[in-house]
């Protein structure tokens, strides 16, 4: 959340009053925007219970939820993207998430391994 | 002592301390709620094929906590951004909306858990299942009510998708009854992991609930003091407010929807 840059230390404005300077903010604008992001988030909100209705027949349960798991990446990025704004964040916030998707990664990793690591005798229905 | 860094920018990072600790936490946060998913992913994948329930909750339940959740997610941006432009006022407007949001967030989810944990399966001694809600369960009587359905076994019962019930209310002799269990987290593995992921969930917007109402009471004081600090705070927990409803948007396709 770095995009709204308020007045620095010495500048900063007595409480309850409006700053004089360094807020080029649009109170306004930043609403619209969110409203935007809103309607974004809804829709594909709305895609995902769309897609999870479409029929077994025509469409496999792995293209169904792949499809799901796509559009909540979408409505994902919106959230974090925009709203946690990650999409102006600093250098070592990034540093920090990569580490966090390298592990997450890993941890997801380990679990299809396992899946694929069964013990001798295993059986299978 | 006063904590360095705890209002303005570390120059070597550019960020305030506070929000590095937030982002840390988030990221042992990403590591928890990961080790749930990926036991989802094991224990689904390993469920044999057409054993895996479908369509046990309520999708427009779901699909209207899920809209709840992004609308608080505005809310606590825009509280954020009336401290940015110094406007207390929004600010407690903003946030008493993510406050009542939340509280319908919970009081929904918990309508959910009732409805579960009052749903029973009845395995009768004549081979075949009640499946309902429980109207009357006195110990003294020797029957039971439930306002639901007879099936021949348990395979009807697991995809419920696109099926129209008609629950009739249904009076059986306990000498009937060969065993019975509701939906908790103790019926299968799907309740099991159902529970457990949208129970932590649900801790973790109880707890943002507690933050947001505590800056929401008590945080004129600071805002009278140190307005910059103050919004810092509200950076803070409007961060972590992001990442539950981050969750959710994951939970919810997982648990309502595959």
């Amino acid at each position: 959340m770095s995009e709204l840059e308020t007045a620095k230390q010495h500048d900063a404005p007595p409480a309850g009053k409006s700053p004089s300077h360094g807020h080029a903010v649009n109170f306004k604008s930043y609403l619209r925007r969110c409203l935007y992001i809103f309607v974004a988030v809804l829709c594909a909100i709305s895609l995902m219970v769309f897609i999870s209705y479409l029929p077994q027949s025509h469409y496999g349960w792995t293209a169904k939820v792949a499809l799901i798991l796509c559009v909540a990446c979408v409505n994902a990025f919106l959230v974090a993207g925009f709203l946690m704004h990650l999409l102006s964040e600093k250098k070592l916030i990034y540093t920090l998430i990569g580490f966090t998707a390298f592990f997450f990664a890993g941890l997801m990793g380990l679990t299809v391994y396992a899946m694929q690591d069964m013990p001798h005798g295993t059986i299978y229905h | 002592m006063e904590i360095p860094y705890a209002v303005y920018p570390r120059p070597d990072t550019g960020i305030y301390n506070a929000k590095v600790g937030i982002w840390l936490f988030l990221a042992s946060e990403v590591m928890l709620f990961g080790a749930l998913f990926s036991a989802y992913v094991l224990i689904r994948v390993g469920a044999p094929p057409g054993e895996w329930p479908h369509g046990w909750q309520d999708v427009t339940l779901g699909t209207l906590n899920t809209v709840v959740l992004a609308l608080s997610a505005i809310t606590t941006l825009m509280a954020w951004v009336a401290c940015k432009i110094r406007r207390f006022g929004q600010f407690r407007f903003f946030h008493a909306c993510t406050l009542l949001l939340a509280a319908t967030f919970m009081v929904i989810h918990l309508t959910e858990y009732h409805d579960d944990l009052t749903h029973y399966e009845i395995h009768l001694t004549n081979g075949r299942i009640a499946d309902g809600h429980m109207l009357e369960n006195n110990a003294r009587e020797n029957y039971v009510v439930i306002d639901g359905r007879y099936v021949n076994n348990e395979q009807d019962l697991i995809d419920l998708r696109g099926q129209k019930i008609h629950d009739t209310q249904i009076k059986i002799p306990r000498s009937e009854i060969k065993d019975m269990q509701n939906y908790g987290p103790w019926h299968n593995d799907y309740m099991a992991l159902d529970f457990t992921m949208t129970g932590l969930h649900m801790l973790h917007v109880f707890a943002g609930s507690i933050v947001i109402g505590y800056l929401w009471l008590r945080g004129r004081k600071m805002w009278e003091t140190d307005p910059e600090h103050f919004t810092n705070r509200v950076e803070v927990s409007g961060l972590f407010w992001h990442f539950v409803d981050l969750v959710w948007i994951f939970l919810f396709p997982v648990l309502y929807l595959m």
